[in-house]
């Protein structure tokens, strides 16, 4: 009946047991450049071998379900952009879509295919930043400089769009506030044309290079059982080679009119979502440029009304955020407020498959794995 | 699917209706890992995508426990409930699906809901001393454990 525990795969352990004879715990972070914010990791070690660990988070929690439940559904969506805040076009996607379906509204094409546009141009900026910080982690002090440099072009973008760069607020529940500015059809395209050789590049750099290779290889392996055993979505989940991608599986925004491909790994090792992410992001500039070459015109925002009042009821709808499926399952009692907001984070569950993850590799490896997960601690904590 | 879960469970399969298209299924506590198994094996639902609750204080049993199911093999969603009373215990199904161990944690910190035959049923978000679980209806906003932020934070208020 338990097959996955028959396998030798025990539920994720946590807590961490008191240390045999010749065994040691020792603790990274908080405060630890590698952990990408404040994850602290407890692992207990058998020489240099890790055979435990236990991860402890919490240190950016903000309530932010709570929070929801005391604003308007519209007051809420600003707030959506501080957990994952290098993704947050997103965060905000998935939450507008959510309350549509909950109103029963759906976006204009117009506004679905700027969305579409803007999403895909936040998924290659996240996986830039993931990109610079993963290999400077690992030794690899170059491809940052390249990679923030280009994620520049499109904060610059987004800037211009909606005057942030970061917790853009981007979307409105409805569609867009914001037509799109002059020019903004010929940055994108500008961006995608240049943006066509630079993964390339990137790739020079990494791919065939025996530090990052031995660095990468083998490390971190999570099988496909174990991946979807554990709710691990997103990259991790398509270089263990399940070829599932929310885009293609429950198409949202306008992503069923555009011809993409969905990358897929076979080792589950950080190599491979390496690799991965990489396609993933020749992928967007793909979908980017098949989108902006017909932006249909019309108007931008549904018919909601001012004060939204959604009928009793519920409803979960998530999509293909550049981490995994973010998530959002909103309960409604027919009040201006939500009666619940709950976000499905994908940082937070992807990280509880680091302990599977990190067993019987040496503490060197730890900052490749939690680099490889890609997780943003303003999300795992929220 | 809600027949063959009828067919399998009989009375403790409470309710099943479609919101907005979703499909949701509410089934007594005590049955909930027997279900969840069934779900898993039979019916494919192979990955657990969330698990959360929601706090109703006027209902008999305020507490809903709230799982959302998905399912490769037929690209499909299911959303199991099951209402619990203040105190009273859920059974675990960390053994279903291990991904589970996190979330539960979190169920717990948040809404002070016991899972029984999780093995290591601790806070998650807050510090483990912290007192009161804030997404209770009844936990105001603006609320905090005092004592501990006076003690850990050395600060007068946390407000």
């Amino acid at each position: 009946m338990d097959e996955t525990r028959s396998e030798g795969m025990a539920p994720p352990s946590v807590e961490l047991a008191v240390p045999g004879a010749d065994e040691i715990v020792i603790n990274m972070g908080p405060q630890h450049p590698s952990t990408h914010g404040v994850l602290r990791v407890k692992l207990r070690l058998d020489g240099e071998r890790i055979d435990g660990s236990e991860c402890i988070i919490g240190y950016l929690h903000r309530g932010v379900e709570k929070i929801a439940e005391h604003r308007s559904y519209q007051q809420f969506a600003p707030y959506v952009d501080r957990m994952d805040y290098v993704a947050a076009v997103s965060n905000g996607l998935g939450y507008c879509e959510a309350v549509e379906k909950l109103l029963g509204a759906e976006a204009p094409p117009r506004a679905r295919v700027v969305r579409t546009i803007l999403t895909e141009l936040q998924r290659i900026a996240s996986h830039l930043l993931w990109l610079g910080t993963h290999a400077l982690d690992i030794g690899a002090l170059t491809p940052i400089f390249y990679c923030l440099r280009e994620r520049e072009e499109i904060l610059k973008i987004f800037e211009k769009y909606c005057g942030a760069r970061l917790t853009t607020h981007a979307f409105r529940i409805g569609g867009l506030q914001y037509e799109t500015y002059d020019g903004f059809e010929h940055d994108v395209k500008r961006f995608c044309d240049d943006f066509g050789t630079k993964v390339d590049e990137y790739e020079q750099l990494l791919t065939g290079n025996r530090i990052w290779v031995g660095r990468c290889k083998g490390v971190g392996v999570l099988t496909a059982k174990q991946a979807i055993a554990l709710g691990v979505t997103g990259p991790p989940l398509r270089a263990s080679g399940v070829k599932w991608d929310l885009r293609k599986a429950m198409p949202y925004a306008a992503y069923d009119r555009y011809d993409f491909i969905i990358p897929t790994g076979t080792n589950g090792d950080t190599y491979d979502r390496y690799l991965v992410r990489m396609e993933e992001m020749r992928q967007s500039r793909r979908i980017c440029l098949q989108a902006v070459e017909n932006i249909p015109t019309g108007p931008i925002m549904a018919k909601v009304g001012k004060v939204l009042k959604p009928p009793p009821g519920e409803v979960y709808h998530s999509i293909e955020a550049p981490k995994g499926e973010i998530g959002y399952y909103v309960v409604s009692d027919g009040t201006t407020q939500p009666y619940r907001v709950r976000v499905r984070p994908p940082s937070f569950i992807n990280l509880q498959a680091f302990d599977t993850m990190v067993r019987g590799h040496l503490v060197a490896d730890v900052v490749a794995i939690i680099g490889t997960l890609d997780i943003v601690l303003g999300e795992v904590d929220r | 699917m809600v027949k063959r879960f009828r067919d399998r469970f009989g009375e403790a399969v409470r309710e099943a209706w479609l919101d907005r298209k979703q499909s949701i299924l509410v089934v007594d506590a005590a049955k909930l890992r027997a279900v969840c198994e069934f779900a898993r094996d039979s019916e494919k639902f192979d990955m657990l995508v969330d698990l959360t609750a929601v706090d109703w204080p006027k209902r008999e049993k305020r507490f809903e426990v709230v799982l959302q199911l998905y399912s490769f093999a037929k690209n499909e969603r299911l959303r199991v409930k099951a209402q619990v009373a203040d105190g009273e215990p859920v059974p675990s199904v960390i053994f279903v699906w291990p991904a589970a161990g996190w979330l539960e944690r979190e169920c717990f910190d948040m809404f002070g809901i016991r899972f029984d035959g999780h093995p290591g049923l601790k806070r998650i978000l807050l510090p483990d001393e912290w007192q009161g679980h804030p997404l209770r209806k009844d936990y105001d906003i603006l609320q905090q454990d005092e004592a501990w932020v006076r003690e850990n934070m050395g600060i007068e208020s946390g407000q």
